[in-house]
């Protein structure tokens, strides 16, 4: 579990987050959305510990990452997956050298070992015999799902993916979307994302974390977020025609 | 007051750097690596470069020895000189400061922009230990070496363009490079370059590592590192033979 506690963060004066506290559950996919410029990522990131905060708690099970030293942190960090927007894989390595960096630098593994568990996790991905590509020779989606597999690695208990389906079809895009509830319900991971993807927030929302102006505005679920009386909520979620449409016919089941 | 700032990040950056790498197996296979792209990669334009500015150095001092009184070995002993002291030790390290600089900022500048350094860091890697530390010890391990053959091709190219010139004879040549020969200078030329190797990698890092942006500001970047490194090589080598030649 990931508890944040009135955590603030500005950049040169400007303040991005005012007081965010939230609970991110264990097993669970725990969302953070907004629109673009609300401070979604700058919490995730100060969440791992890429930005430092201004003031506020950030506990992984109850200890406070922020008071660790930098030893302390590695050993959290090696504990942490992160699927990244532009899934940040190393152009300089083949598809399984990308997910055996992790385990050549902190596990104990014969090669033998570290092939298996590359192969487990790229079997995972659906991405099975992929082993010898380079990241520049996969499609955007199959990126994606070596981010996954890389992430997933080491076995961690805390898994971040920032906007996992931005620049993917639809269909892809709820493929990861599931492989990530999938992987979070399997391993009992504390799963978070950030995205603005309604679909995401539909199909594998737990629980919610909307932010707006960098302060937590509104926390639910996939099924509370359609009923909101929240206006800023709302007027995020019913923003296109389609999403306007489902809330009149909502409204029609409702009086019926 | 940004220049002051710059000056401490560097610093801090250094104290980061220089710590025990987290698998020394890893270290070593980059540090191969690095040793291939850093030096190995550098030969041919140390090659070609040393060879025809040696070679213009013997036929400029030659053309310009008209003094009946000079003796015919200056061309040598000049040409060697030259090259030991100034020519191989600091202009090849500016001309490395362009190739392997450059290279170096941008490589570190992209992973930076396509977010490989935070990936990096979240899976609890010291980013620039891993990154710049193998990068620096392939340079003070390889740039002297890198020098010395230098030094030998620029000799070769003089000798080459007076014997093609007619300009002198191989005997005198080679007397004029052992007259007055001291071992001090090789060891001065060679502190040179271990400090000029360990400028061009930290400062080229340095930008590369810290760079804001996207592509435009990673080419940026790479300008940057050369200008600076150059800079930063020009004063050193002042500064060092204050401290050396003349102490």
């Amino acid at each position: 579990m990931i508890e944040v506690k009135n955590v603030n963060k500005s950049f040169g004066g400007i303040q991005i987050l005012s007081d965010v506290s939230s609970t991110f559950e264990k097993g669970k996919v725990n969302l953070i959305i907004g629109q673009s410029g609300q401070g979604k990522t700058v919490l995730a990131k100060c969440i791992v510990g890429l930005h430092e905060i201004d003031s506020g708690e950030i506990l992984f099970n109850g200890s406070d990452f922020c008071k660790m030293n930098r030893a302390q942190r590695t050993l959290i960090r090696q504990e942490i997956g992160m699927l990244f927007q532009g899934s940040a894989l190393f152009d300089s390595m083949t598809v399984e050298e990308n997910i055996m960096f992790p385990l050549s630098m902190f596990q104990k593994m014969t090669k033998k070992e570290m092939v298996n568990r590359v192969n487990f996790c790229l079997e995972r991905v659906n991405l099975s015999g992929r082993n010898n590509l380079f990241p520049a020779e996969c499609s955007g989606g199959m990126q994606k799902r070596i981010g996954i597999a890389r992430a997933i690695a080491m076995n961690p208990k805390y898994l971040f993916c920032d906007e996992p389906n931005s620049g993917l079809d639809p269909k892809t895009a709820i493929l990861i979307d599931n492989l990530i509830q999938e992987i979070t319900y399997e391993y009992e991971i504390t799963t978070i994302v950030i995205t603005h993807d309604l679909n995401s927030v539909m199909e594998i929302g737990d629980s919610i974390l909307f932010i707006q102006n960098g302060c937590n505005w509104w926390s639910g679920n996939k099924n509370t977020i359609l009923t909101t009386d929240n206006t800023e909520v709302s007027s995020f979620v019913y923003a296109s025609e389609f999403m306007k449409e489902i809330k009149d016919s909502i409204r029609v089941n409702k009086r019926r | 007051m940004k220049w002051i700032e710059g000056f401490g990040k560097y610093f801090l950056m250094l104290i980061i750097i220089f710590r025990a790498p987290e698998k020394y197996s890893i270290f070593r296979k980059r540090l191969f690596n690095e040793i291939e792209l850093i030096g190995v990669n550098s030969i041919p334009i140390v090659a070609l470069m040393s060879a025809f500015m040696g070679g213009v150095i013997s036929l400029q001092t030659a053309s310009n020895m008209s003094n009946p009184l000079l003796p015919t070995y200056t061309v040598g002993f000049i040409t060697q000189s030259s090259t030991i002291l100034e020519f191989s030790p600091t202009i090849i390290s500016l001309i490395l400061a362009g190739k392997v600089g450059s290279n170096v900022a941008s490589e570190i500048g992209t992973m930076r922009v396509s977010q490989q350094i935070d990936a990096l860091e979240i899976m609890g890697v010291n980013s620039l230990n891993f990154l710049v530390f193998p990068k620096v010890i392939a340079a003070i391990l390889f740039f002297p070496i890198l020098i010395i053959f230098s030094m030998g091709l620029s000799l070769t190219g003089g000798w080459v363009a007076l014997i093609l010139s007619n300009l002198s004879s191989t005997e005198t040549y080679i007397y004029g490079i052992r007259y007055y020969f001291e071992m001090g200078n090789i060891w001065y030329a060679l502190t040179k370059c271990i400090v000029f190797g360990f400028i061009i990698i930290t400062i080229s890092s340095y930008y590369g590592y810290y760079v804001k942006g996207g592509s435009l500001e990673v080419g940026k970047a790479s300008t940057q590192a050369v200008v600076s490194s150059s800079v930063a090589i020009l004063i050193a080598n002042f500064l060092l033979t204050q401290m050396i030649l003349l102490s």
